[in-house]
């Protein structure tokens, strides 16, 4: 029994790796048909309702949509700002609360009955109204070095309301990770922090990365919740516009913005998504 | 004819190959023993007949059909054989039964009385009767093997593949799982089985082939390969297992 020392290809697997290539120029020709097919029947079933003309002057009006973007997009920079400055500090608010609720001496009790209670709350109630206490209560109270900046108020209640949310997936995360880790860890004489800092909590953020994406893209489109205590981001110069031509086309133009904000976010957790899955393949 | 055909198999994984060339042919209830260090390719080439793993050349032919062709319905092939993992995959959310009765309701098509009758039959026969409501994670080792072995056989395929199905387990829980397999063999299995129990391989393969570095060295009857090996490889192989006791 005696057998080759090299590869050499066979004349059997060249002709089964060529239909396979044929299989796979079919599918994707198949595929891309069908997705055409589907487009043209939804755009056909649109523009031939009866109110379809209304429609296009209110909401696809290219004149209005010009006139508006400069304005909206201007706002949107606001957007992309409270965005910027509160995604971190969720991240750091909600694993701080993940930890709180993890520690188990009793000299932690408070803090650990402070973490459930808080995530308890901000979970339950509606983020809009978070704004509206944050933008409005905080300023009334009166206190000194307390913010009066809209968006500064808007970036706070958001953290707060986010917080909440991401702590809960970072606890997911941690409750993960095999007993068996914990036991590895503490064995070898690492304490409570330790073992959460160098063993769990790493591997719990890989696994937690696309659920706080997920809950990410879902925070870009709720900076415009903000627009409710009076920033000019990018739904409140959408609502100016509107509110003088009586055009919708505006929202039009905001809504563009946030989705070609949210596109990225989402192939990028598709991507790390699959990069993980190939990893556990291996 | 075979019952299964294998011919210049190869696989190759990150440019290396696990693989090169493997002829293999089993009859009709043939018990088929693969030996050799880990890393000599064995379970690879339980998976590439499982389809698994797509192969890289060459063909396997099972009952006289290509299975590797392209155009293969590879779920249609896989119904004829059953696999058993050496960390027996056993669903941990479902019950013992419907682990069992689960391929015959959704891919034979049984109905559930019929399926579930057949799979208390079969725990039965195999000590496991009153297992059937049980969770895996509430069995030993052994117990969830021998439930794998049995989800495996529920299809009635015509070829067994078992691979290292007691090297997850302790010795003291071996002897159960390979009672069953005797017990297969007694009612005229086709097996092809990797293991690291030599004793148990010598006492029930009709073969017993040696693989080393992906290539089928040596191939012969128990009595022969364990006693006057011809390849020097074998030898070595055999010795080394011998130094470990496992012998």
């Amino acid at each position: 029994m005696t057998a080759q020392t090299a590869w050499v290809k066979s004349e059997r697997q060249a002709e089964r790796e060529r239909l396979r290539r044929k299989r796979s120029i079919r599918s994707s020709s198949i595929a891309t048909t069908s997705t055409v097919l589907l487009i043209v029947l939804l755009v056909w079933v649109f523009t031939n309702s009866p109110g379809w003309p209304r429609v296009q002057e209110t909401f696809f009006n290219p004149e209005q949509f010009v006139k508006a973007l400069p304005d909206v997009l201007s706002g949107f920079l606001l957007n992309i700002k409270i965005f910027l400055i509160a995604e971190p500090l969720i991240l750091i608010v909600g694993l701080l609360v993940a930890l709180a609720r993890n520690l188990k001496a009793p000299a932690f009790f408070p803090l650990r009955a402070l973490a459930v209670a808080y995530t308890d709350v901000f979970r339950g109630v509606p983020t809009i109204l978070v704004i509206y206490l944050v933008g409005f209560g905080l300023p009334a109270l009166g206190l000194q070095g307390m913010p009066t900046d809209l968006a500064t108020l808007g970036v706070i209640a958001l953290t707060l309301s986010y917080g909440a949310y991401v702590a809960e997936v970072f606890r997911a995360g941690i409750d993960s990770v095999h007993p068996s880790q914990w036991a590895a860890a503490r064995s070898l004489g690492l304490s409570h922090g330790r073992t959460m800092r160098y063993v769990v909590v790493p591997q719990a953020a890989r696994r937690v990365v696309p659920p706080l994406l997920n809950d990410f893209v879902s925070l870009q489109k709720d900076t415009a919740l903000v627009a409710t205590i009076g920033p000019l981001e990018a739904l409140r110069q959408a609502q100016i516009h509107a509110a003088s031509t009586f055009n919708y086309t505006p929202y039009l133009a905001a809504a563009l913005l946030f989705i070609l904000l949210t596109i990225p976010m989402a192939r990028f957790t598709d991507y790390l998504a699959a990069r993980s899955q190939r990893r556990r393949g291996q | 004819m075979s019952l299964l055909s294998i011919e210049g198999v190869w696989k190759n994984y990150h440019g290396s190959s696990v693989l090169r060339g493997v002829d293999l042919s089993v009859e009709a209830h043939e018990v088929v023993c693969l030996i050799g260090a880990s890393g000599s390719g064995k379970s690879t080439l339980l998976r590439c007949v499982n389809l698994l793993e797509t192969v890289d050349d060459g063909v396997i032919y099972l009952d006289g059909d290509e299975i590797t062709d392209v155009r293969v319905d590879v779920d249609q092939a896989r119904r004829r054989m059953g696999i058993v993992f050496q960390a027996f995959n056993l669903f941990p959310h479902m019950t013992v039964l419907d682990n069992i009765t689960l391929a015959p309701r959704k891919v034979h098509k049984v109905g559930r009385g019929q399926a579930e009758e057949e799979a208390r039959e079969l725990l039965a026969r195999f000590g496991l009767a009153d297992k059937a409501g049980a969770y895996p994670d509430r069995l030993s080792g052994g117990q969830q093997q021998r439930v794998a072995i049995i989800r495996a056989l529920a299809t009635r395929p015509s070829l067994m593949l078992l691979d290292e199905v007691t090297s997850a387990l302790d010795p003291a829980l071996v002897k159960e799982v390979l009672e069953i397999i005797r017990e297969l063999k007694a009612g005229g299995m086709t097996m092809i089985l990797t293991t690291h129990e030599m004793g148990f391989c010598r006492e029930i393969a009709d073969t017993v082939c040696f693989l080393d570095g992906g290539v089928l060295l040596e191939r012969g009857t128990p009595e022969q390969i364990f006693t006057d090996p011809r390849e020097p490889r074998t030898r070595e192989f055999l010795r080394s297992v011998l130094d470990s006791r496992r012998l």
